[in-house]
């Protein structure tokens, strides 16, 4: 088991040096740098800025640099906010964005999960059909709409009842501004969640060791928690990998629309900005959550199913 | 076994073809959710690709003599009003839904290209390429690529033909997986093996025996997909990187219009109207189909 | 008196398309200590007929008739009230082992949970009992294989599993639902065995459903043959094989290979399909495959009749109609 782990593990590696790298040369190679939006610099202030950012050394150099700082935690200077260090920026940006992330996926869970098997359970009755269809439409609005009409009905409509929501900006984590923006980062995987629940459950209490339970006599809510649900919730984890991609990409949405200073954010003005650096750093921090959640996911695999544990080696 | 006396022979899936698609056909059409959907899609479709030449405005045709956005008014050919540069807001939605449809349905053939092509190679040939490829999708997977389709619309401009090319690279990869998982389960098959043994070519036997049996679970996942794309434009338009003006998309509308979303709600609502109701019938269509198409699911 | 009682079931399943007809109002009974035997093509409706028994129907199936279990009547009873017989009184061991037991869940919770639900057992009690029953279906080890998932047992000790699971509370009923159509022919023997010996010591009724002539001539007292979801013979087993009534009957004996006959050659079969249990003939549905077919045959449902051997049989060959 520990060497299947160990194996994942080193998986998780060149991937990360493969998005590293792939990332520094798109970055490099493309058209247009980070000093073009500062209109006619004179060329040898543009110089003098190339090598301050050794954009003069050779490609290799640079590439060989940027992997040696990395490993020393070090993401390089941004282009843009030429006072600061990447790694400052960041360290100020992921906790925010961490916790706001970490918050949705939770609620997203509590909510999801239980909805999805309420579904399940009474599939194709009202219950079901209202359940699976409000979650159909958590899934087709879009992130930005759903957002911006949260804060026109809580931040705007509401604004002298008790009701009121701040319609924006981080107030260094206070929690009335963590509520919308929480809860409209988690909207789209609470309905993933009941989705991918819902067709999981139906799946498992089909399985005939659902019948061979029910033939002992137990309880059916007994046979759903215990011989059901863990089948269930494989398909449950398995999207965990892609739904920490998704929710960084939702992170770009939701704090750019209520103006928190989260990484998603520095990477939508990052990209707009050229700033290559930036962009580089929220790309490779997003694979490796990705990959550790993955790992996290494989972990959580080994509990849900014994025979992982044998297979694998 | 003693008990094979008694089981039936079962028909080869060669001679059932025919009636299996004809029985999924019948059993999509019975579910209302699917059957309403495609009717809405089907309008939706013509009304975005020949509506705009039956109507009074062009999308990008300013009307001077209301420049500001005005209410519905039939006397002016105006069905749904106008945005706030006084643009024909039925001309613009339409147009718009056309865009979109192309862009999902384009990055959605990519995608099907792409994932049809590895799945069925990795699960046809097996072995070390099947390694090679999978291992390839699940490194791809660790990849957060919404990033890259930003990076890449940000860098090489907005460009519409790469815009679906690298919304299509994205999305090919559950594609990959879903075939191969089929392809592997086809290879055992009876008519495949005799297919082998009378010397078809591996290309061949693909194309021809293969790609045919995996068209339903594809049909599926390409109708799931195309919201899937369509909902990722709306998000680069979102972020400035969508198509340019004075082209435009659903997503670029709803964008513009959740600008306005105090002043001018209709500007929202008309366009997210559209695409809601799309996105929902895709993926109603898509359930339906999963269901027709795999009828344990009684 | 009886142990189970079937009057006049049916069992229907609403599909997309239309209805089907699993089980056409079949009627049986089964005493105390005896064993049954079930036979019939695949999609018979055997399975069906017992799932209906214990309320273990898919959720589409519906259900008329009486099935009386002592004096409850199974089909309408109350969950609560099922749940206190399943697994108590009432035991049913499935066809499949590999995929009957619960794959993420040790074997000995798996036991001990009937009897912490119906014995209300400690733990430690639990485990005691489970392990002495392990050691009764000759499952080596008992106490470490107490301990290991399903998957870490071979198919034949997973069935040991499921039948010690059936005996713990010492049931009134087992039903056995081809209990060794999964496994190799020596390990057959071997269950079978087990299913005598539970039969024999506890005195428990038990129901053997099998595709296989074989297993029930071994085992069974009477045995029923069911065509179409309905019963179309039923008697005495050793009757049965000596002089089988019903044409359908003669068919399938006719092409059960016998132990001593050790041809690799073909296996003669009843030519023909099974019917379309969603658009069943008219008359007998055996008819389009029969032999022995008469005019009437065609429009007219023969009834279960009593013959000269004492078993009863749905045919127009016995005798002049009423
Ligand atoms: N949920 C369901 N919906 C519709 N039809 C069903 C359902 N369950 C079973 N059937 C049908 O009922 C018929 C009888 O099935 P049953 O399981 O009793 O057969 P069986 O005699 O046990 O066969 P086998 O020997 O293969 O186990 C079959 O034709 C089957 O297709
Ligand atoms: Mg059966």
């Amino acid at each position: 088991m520990w060497s299947y782990f160990a194996r994942r593990v080193a998986i998780g590696i060149p991937t990360l040096w493969a998005v590293i790298t792939v990332c520094f040369f798109l970055m490099r190679l493309t058209p247009g740098g980070p000093f073009d939006a500062e209109a006619p610099v004179p060329q040898e202030v543009l110089n003098n800025l190339r090598a301050r950012y050794h954009l003069d050394d050779p490609l290799w150099q640079q590439y060989v640099d940027y992997l040696v700082n990395l490993l020393r935690g070090d993401f390089g200077p941004s282009f843009k906010y030429h006072d600061f260090s990447i790694t400052t920026l960041i360290a100020q940006g992921l906790p925010v964005s961490l916790e706001n992330g970490f918050c949705a996926l939770i609620l997203a869970i509590v909510i999801g999960v239980p909805l999805g098997i309420a579904a399940a359970l009474a599939q194709n009755t009202r219950r079901d059909y209202v359940i699976s269809a409000t979650a159909m439409t958590g899934i087709v609005i879009p992130n930005f709409i759903m957002g911006q009409v949260l804060i026109l009905i809580f931040g705007v409509w509401l604004k002298n009842s008790i009701f009121h929501l701040p319609a924006g900006g981080w107030n260094d984590g206070a929690f009335a501004n963590r509520i919308l923006p929480v809860f409209c980062l988690a909207l789209p995987y609470v309905a993933y969640l009941v989705r991918i629940t819902r067709g999981s459950m139906i799946e498992a209490v089909r399985a005939n060791y659902i019948r061979t339970a029910r033939a002992k006599g137990l309880p059916f809510r007994l046979v759903v928690l215990r011989h059901a649900l863990k089948s269930a919730l494989i398909p449950v984890v398995t999207f965990l990998g892609p739904a920490t991609a998704f929710i960084l990409t939702g992170s770009m949405v939701v704090e750019t629309i209520f103006q928190i200073p989260g990484i998603g954010r520095y990477f939508v003005q990052g990209a707009l900005n050229r700033d290559y650096t930036l962009v580089m750093a929220v790309t490779i921090l997003g694979a490796a959550l990705i990959i550790a959640m993955n790992l996290a996911v494989d972990l959580i695999y080994i509990w849900l199913d014994p025979r992982v544990r044998y297979d694998q080696q | 076994m003693t008990s094979s006396s008694l089981t039936s022979p079962q028909d080869a899936p060669a001679v059932q073809g025919r009636s299996l698609w004809q029985d999924a056909w019948r059993r999509l059409l019975a579910n209302r959710a699917a059957l309403v959907s495609l009717i809405v899609l089907t309008l939706i479709a013509i009304a975005a690709v020949f509506g705009p030449l039956f109507l009074p405005w062009s999308y990008d045709q300013i009307d001077w003599d209301h420049v500001e956005a005005m209410p519905p008014d039939f006397a002016s050919g105006h069905y749904f009003g106008t945005d706030s540069l006084g643009r024909d807001l039925l001309a613009r939605t339409l147009f718009g839904g056309r865009i979109s449809l192309m862009v999902g349905i384009l990055a959605t053939f990519v995608a099907l290209t792409i994932g049809v092509t590895v799945g069925t190679v990795a699960g046809y040939v097996g072995g070390k390429t099947d390694q090679f490829l999978m291992r390839f999708v699940d490194l791809m997977y660790s990849v957060p690529l919404t990033f890259f389709v930003i990076i890449l619309m940000v860098f090489f401009g907005r460009n519409f033909i790469l815009m679906f090319l690298a919304i299509g690279a994205v999305e090919w990869l559950t594609m990959a997986r879903i075939v191969r998982g089929q392809t592997l389960t086809l290879r055992s098959k009876e008519f495949i093996e005799a297919a082998r043994a009378s010397g078809g070519s591996t290309p061949a036997i693909i194309l021809r025996h293969i790609v045919p049996n995996v068209l339903g679970v594809v049909m599926v996942y390409v109708t799931l997909t195309i919201p899937n794309v369509i909902l990722l434009e709306s998000f680069l338009s979102f972020l400035g990187l969508g198509v340019q003006e004075p082209m435009t998309s659903w997503g670029m509308l709803i964008n513009d219009g959740a600008a306005e979303l105090e002043i001018n709600p209709r500007t929202l609502i008309i366009p997210a109207a559209f695409m809601t109701a799309t996105l929902f019938c895709f993926n109603f269509l898509g359930d339906g189909l999963r269901d027709a198409l795999d009828p344990k699911d009684r | 008196m009886s142990v189970l009682d079937i009057k006049a079931l049916d069992v229907r399943f609403a599909n997309t398309d239309g209805e089907v007809a699993a089980v056409s109002s079949l009627s049986l009974s089964v005493e105390k200590g005896e064993c049954l035997g079930i036979v019939g093509e695949s999609g018979s409706g055997k399975s069906q007929t017992f799932l209906a028994a214990m309320g273990l129907l898919a959720p589409n199936g519906r259900t008329s008739g009486e099935v009386m279990f002592g004096d409850t009547n199974l089909l309408t009873a109350d969950e609560k009230t099922l749940n206190d017989l399943r697994g108590d009184k009432l035991a049913m061991i499935f066809q499949d082992p590999m995929t009957s037991l619960t794959p993420h869940m040790k074997i000995g919770r798996q036991l001990t949970e009937v009897l912490v639900r119906h014995r209300g057992l400690s733990a430690t009690f639990a485990r005691d009992r489970a392990i002495a029953m392990l050691r009764r279906v000759q499952i080596p080890e008992p106490e470490r294989r107490f301990n290991m998932y399903p998957f870490e047992l071979s198919g034949g000790l997973r069935q040991r599993v499921m039948i010690a699971m059936a005996l713990l509370c010492g049931p009134e009923l087992i039903i056995a639902d081809e209990p060794t159509t999964a496994l190799d022919v020596t390990v057959q023997a071997q269950i079978l065995d087990l299913i005598r010996k539970a039969k024999e010591e506890l005195e428990t009724a038990v129901i053997l459903i099998t595709h296989d002539l074989g297993v029930v001539a071994g085992l069974a007292d009477r045995v029923g043959v069911m065509y179409a979801g309905r019963l179309v013979e039923l008697g005495d087993v050793r009757q049965i094989f000596k002089a089988p009534r019903h044409p359908y009957t003669k068919g399938l004996l006719a092409c059960t290979p016998r132990l001593d006959d050790a041809t690799g050659g073909t296996m003669p079969t009843i030519p023909g399909q099974p019917p379309n249990l969603q658009n069943l003939p008219a008359g007998c549905a055996y008819h389009p495959r029969c032999p022995f077919i008469m005019d009437r045959c065609r429009v007219e449902r023969p009834p279960l009749r009593p013959t000269p051997t004492g078993s009863l049989s749905a045919c127009f060959l016995e005798g002049s109609p009423s």
